[in-house]
């Protein structure tokens, strides 16, 4: 039998706090489609950037055809015939078909000189060769999403290809474009190119796939033909792990309603949401990235606003405007990526802290000395912020930034927190002492929304949970009832 | 003092120093440098540029641009000269001056807020349009002979000290205290540095930009009226080029072009550089087309200084 294309074995990948691949092993035969599974950062990315050359493994190796392939960059990786087909494309909107797949790699007279009329023709034949119906003069932006990702998997394969990459490549494609997508691979792998699958639809795992390999916490869980696995066994399998993790969850009895909301629906990420937040409870929102969660985030906080539904706050309807209209409900968003949109960097912690309350501060406009300062003082005290007051926040640890951002609504004396990712990029530390001021929070009778892509978090600390599929509220479930496995299901949308 | 805070202030001091080492140079160079009444004449001759970069420096901080602050200066003149003409009364004739600069600055500003345009665009466009209002409004020609009142804004003194440069160091009192003291200084800041998280924070982003862009162009009026008065003329090409001028001590200054960060003061000592630069390189007779070599040069000295600062910091 010949060695498979592809041999990864034992790989390892740390990160400072967090070992993101604890000796994975994957193979692949040619002409083979191998299903790669997971939960969000059980560590299938970190795995095939490895694979790409984007990052350096810590150990393990690297075997193509048997020979070891010593992948330091990216460029070593395209060397071997590895390609990556990205979920965010790479392609340049307002160039043609052919111009893109032959991007940085055109044909040319005399070496200066784009040769048109050979890069239209071989743009031409490998387009009809791989069974598209696309024009090569065309400009890529005249193309359907589906049309596009066809034409990056055309460049990928425009020099001789052997293993292929793909991140949930159906994510936004129709029915009837899934179909084109893996009439493709089928053409494909009948060519011999081996193809590595990673989705969360496990309704196409079945469809396309021969074998599956799943990844769990960064280990490899399991590596099986797909004809002897079933749906249920493939959810346990990734779901399953340990109660290592410590989740200081102390609960409370809930209180007065803070927040109902009901249909609220925001085209097209968003529709008929309906459900009900009290005091002294941490409400747990669950889901895929892009099943809705952080645009249900952003229409809470007042940044959009929803096309339909209602939102009562204290059993007062409420039509947010912008954010100050949320921050003057006393609605406080931690937003899931901090640095974009949670702080200002140059900013010092207590003008960070400030920065919402500004206004109160100063009546007719001027900033009275140092209240900046004795309106931060008691809160860095109290939620143990590390850093000097001259010192700006983007030079603070993950877990002091996030602190900084709670600081901003406890000094508006916020009662309904939504933590969008609270504890990412947060060390081990850090993120427990995050759990003992919710738990706080909780007890002074503040409303938690937390969301998160941490199964074993959502487990830990919600009081009730509802899981987010496409834009609509999946299921819901008590923090009694709540298994890795039911959210799980419920998250990929498969029938409970 | 943290290692940043220092780095800023080293940024500081080394804007300083370059002037005094600049100025220690011309004054060996030629005597007549450091004589008061050829201070006084930098310090005039530095004032209209100095006034106009306050604006620029408020707009950059906030992470914009304003490439029209010249042409308002022109058509902000011209109205000023042609209400004068017109024998409308002072204070009416500096209201509808100052207010045309400030209803440039608000066109700016509401188009970069509520048009979402880039601010380069806008102001590139309101640059060309207020030059050719200010044309179309005067034929071209300039305005001249106004009576002693009005020339009394660039001629006059205030305590022995020439009045233009009175109003400078006014203005910039003025605007560092709303820079560093009063909420709309502190957005400034904060939109320059991070626009999103602004937002969220519960800031009406959209009116405080406009508000910048209409401090810009209320600025420039102001030094429209100083530069009217002190030609006694208001001509439709004056102006020209001082954005560049503007952002020029703005930069050399030390605020940076990507927003966030920047004083006033350092935008003063910029602002002095290039007239010290200007005035020393007359004195030792430099042709004007050698001097605009070295002042690009300048430029692009004390950004490269910035620039490598900074690489060090992160």
């Amino acid at each position: 039998m010949r060695p498979p294309v592809l041999e990864m074995c034992g790989i390892r990948k740390s990160f400072p706090g967090v070992v993101a691949l604890d000796g994975v092993d994957l193979s692949l035969q040619a002409g083979e489609v191998h299903v790669l599974l997971g939960e969000n950062g059980a560590g299938k990315s970190t795995l095939m950037k490895i694979l790409s050359g984007a990052y350096r493994k810590d150990a393990g190796d690297i075997l193509m055809n048997g020979v070891p392939a010593g992948i330091q960059d990216p460029g070593d990786a395209l060397a071997h015939g590895i390609r990556v087909i990205y979920q965010e494309l790479s392609l340049i909107p307002h160039l043609s078909v052919a111009e893109n797949i032959f991007l940085g790699a055109a044909p040319t007279t005399f070496g200066v000189l784009i040769d048109w009329r050979q890069l239209h023709d071989r743009a031409a034949r490998l387009l009809s060769d791989l069974g598209m119906e696309i024009a090569p003069a065309t400009p890529l932006h005249r193309l359907s999403l589906a049309q596009r990702q066809m034409v990056e998997i055309a460049k990928a394969l425009a020099t001789q290809a052997a293993v292929l990459v793909m991140d949930e490549p159906t994510s936004a494609l129709t029915s009837r474009e899934v179909d084109q997508l893996f009439a493709l691979i089928g053409r494909l792998t009948a060519r011999g190119v081996a193809i590595v699958y990673i989705t969360h639809r496990l309704d196409e795992v079945y469809r396309i796939g021969h074998r599956v390999t799943v990844l769990r916490d960064g280990r490899h869980v399991t590596t099986r033909l797909l004809s002897d696995v079933t749906v249920a066994e493939l959810v346990r399998l990734m779901a399953n792990r340990e109660v290592g993790e410590h989740f200081p969850r102390v609960r409370t009895t809930p209180g007065t309603e803070l927040l109902r909301v009901e249909g609220v629906g925001r085209r097209p990420l968003l529709s008929d949401i309906t459900f009900r937040l009290h005091a002294g409870e941490i409400l747990g929102v669950g889901g895929l990235l892009g099943s809705g969660r952080t645009e249900l985030a952003r229409v809470l906080a007042g940044v959009d606003r929803p096309d339909t539904g209602r939102i009562h706050v204290d059993g007062e309807a409420v039509d947010f405007r912008t954010a100050a209209d949320a921050i003057a409900h006393r609605i406080g968003l931690l937003p899931e990526d901090r640095k974009a949109q949670g702080f200002v960097g140059g900013f010092t912690i207590e003008r960070n802290i400030a920065l919402p309350h500004a206004r109160q501060l100063a009546p007719y406009g001027f900033l009275p000395a140092q209240c900046e300062a004795r309106l931060a003082a008691p809160l860095v005290k109290e939620l143990h912020i590390k850093g000097t007051s001259t010192q700006p926040v983007r030079l603070l640890s993950g877990g002091n930034q996030q602190k900084v951002v709670l600081g901003k609504w406890l000094a508006g004396h916020a009662r309904i927190f939504i933590f969008d990712e609270p504890t990412r990029g947060v060390d081990v530390g850090a993120k427990v002492e995050i759990y003992h001021l919710m738990n706080r929070l909780t007890a002074a009778g503040a409303g938690i929304i937390m969301i998160s892509s941490e199964l074993p978090e959502l487990l830990g600390m919600s009081d009730r949970l509802i899981v987010m599929h496409r834009g609509r509220i999946r299921a819901e479930f008590t923090s009694a009832d709540a298994t890795e496995e039911r959210v799980l299901t419920a998250a990929l949308g498969l029938a409970s | 003092m943290t290692a940043s805070r220092r780095l800023a202030h080293a940024r500081q001091l080394g804007t300083v120093l370059g002037l005094v080492v600049l100025s220690g140079v011309l004054w060996a160079m030629t005597p007549h440098f450091l004589t008061v009444p050829n201070l006084l004449n930098v310090a005039q001759q530095t004032s209209i540029n100095a006034i106009v970069a306050i604006g620029m420096t408020f707009v950059i901080i906030s992470g914009g641009i304003d490439l029209s602050v010249g042409s308002i200066v022109a058509l902000s003149g011209v109205v000023l000269g042609l209400a004068l003409q017109n024998r409308v009364l002072l204070p009416f004739a500096l209201a509808l001056g100052l207010g045309t600069g400030l209803a440039c600055g608000l066109a700016n500003g509401a188009l970069v807020s509520w048009g979402r345009l880039p601010p380069f665009i806008v102001t590139l466009g309101t640059m060309s349009i207020a030059r050719g209002a200010a044309l179309v409004a005067t034929e071209g020609r300039p305005i001249s002979g106004f009576d002693p009142a009005f020339r009394s804004f660039a001629t006059g003194h205030v305590a022995g000290i020439p009045s233009p440069i009175v109003a400078t160091i006014v203005m910039y009192a003025i605007a560092h205290i709303v820079l560093t003291r009063t909420t709309f200084g502190r957005y400034v800041y904060a939109i320059g540095g991070n626009e999103e998280a602004t937002r969220l924070s519960g800031v009406s982003v959209r009116l405080h930009k406009t508000m910048i862009y209409a401090v810009s162009g209320l600025v420039s009026a102001v030094a429209a009226v100083i530069l009217t008065a002190r030609l006694n003329s208001a001509q439709p090409i004056a102006g020209m080029m001082y954005e560049l001028d503007a952002i020029a001590a703005t930069v050399i200054g030390g605020t940076s072009l990507m927003g966030g960060e920047g004083t006033l003061a350092g935008t003063l000592v910029g602002a002095l550089i290039m007239g010290v630069l200007r005035n020393g390189l007359n004195l030792l007779g430099v042709s004007s087309f050698l001097q605009q070599i070295v002042i690009g040069a300048v430029i692009i000295f004390a950004v490269l200084v910035d620039t490598v600062l900074k690489r060090h910091r992160t």
